[in-house]
């Protein structure tokens, strides 16, 4: 199982996500974004958080015309595995590879904490070791994490099962910590293969640091 | 030749940096305000002389780049 993470001049969690993914038995690598191609044994490319580019025009809206995402593109139409996390989401969304956009936070603050989520959709690799229903305790650390679509789009992630997250509180009560659209805090594409999410897996590793339920979530990716 | 290029968040969704300016101005006693929305504003210079080539490639900037249409509106002015 080889994990390659991309690295952007600003990315600030690819070492995070890096040791996350080697504690999990996973072989990594990090791909700095001048490369034109995706290592060929690569099973996940994972699109790290940070702050890609200083988050200059729109979070994500430089990094997606770096040269390494015309090689992401075409890795993910031919079914490869992709996770943007936190910006990563954001360079996803900016990208056209997941729907949706990410906006200002409701309350303009930025938000650094742990926060409930809801599994939602687990009819997918990445969350296929978690239940529907399940609540986990991951963190947060972002200013633009405001998801936005328009009426049409969230019927279809709806009736698509496209809807893998949702900020809730520890009792799966929803409880909105951003403004995002029906209190939504990851999506997948369409076929399955592209997922993007604001909230932490790689920061909720080991309890002794508030919280291991990250560890089910990658997992997933790892027996694909 | 100028392009202004000026975008701002889609009518129908919600502005949040632009409550929080209208919030302010009420609390400085600015009481006419219907609504405020805050926007950002992107000045380039062009090396083209036609008008209309100008426009058709700020607006293909503006759809490719420089706005998200999924959430944003763009207007250009050429002088």
């Amino acid at each position: 199982m080889k994990v390659t993470v991309l690295q952007f001049p600003g990315t600030n969690c690819e070492y995070d996500t890096v040791h996350a993914f080697k504690e999990l038995g996973a072989e990594t690598e990090i791909l700095w974004h001048k490369a034109e191609s995706i290592p060929e044994d690569t099973n996940l490319l994972v699109v790290a958080g940070g702050f890609s580019y200083g988050d200059y025009l729109r979070s994500g809206a430089i990094a997606r015309f770096s040269p390494v995402m015309k090689a992401v593109t075409e890795y993910a139409n031919n079914g490869g595995k992709v996770l943007g996390i936190c910006n990563g989401f954001q360079v996803l969304t900016e990208a056209g590879l997941l729907p949706g956009a990410l906006k200002r936070n409701e309350h303009l603050h930025f938000l650094s904490k742990h926060h409930h989520l809801k599994v939602i959709s687990n009819d997918n690799v990445f969350l296929e070791k978690l239940d529907n229903g399940d609540v986990v305790n991951i963190p947060i650390a972002h200013h633009d994490g405001n998801y936005f679509i328009d009426a049409d789009g969230l019927k279809e992630l709806e009736e698509n099962n496209q809807i893998l997250l949702k900020y809730t509180d520890a009792d799966g009560q929803i409880s909105n910590p951003n403004g995002s659209v029906n209190s939504i805090a990851g999506v997948c594409n369409k076929a399955k293969n592209v997922f993007g999410l604001m909230p932490h897996p790689e920061r909720a590793m080991e309890s002794i640091l508030g919280s291991d339920d990250g560890v089910k979530m990658l997992q997933g990716f790892l027996n694909a | 030749m100028k392009a202004i290029v000026n975008i701002s968040l889609k009518a129908g969704v919600l502005d949040s940096q632009g409550k929080a300016v209208h919030h302010a101005l009420d609390s400085l006693h600015f009481e006419g305000v219907e609504d405020v929305r805050v926007g950002k504003q992107i000045v380039l210079k062009l090396n083209e002389t036609d008008k209309e080539k100008a426009m058709a490639e700020v607006t293909k900037m503006c759809e490719e780049i420089l706005a998200n249409t999924v959430i944003e509106d763009y207007e250009i002015e050429l002088v």
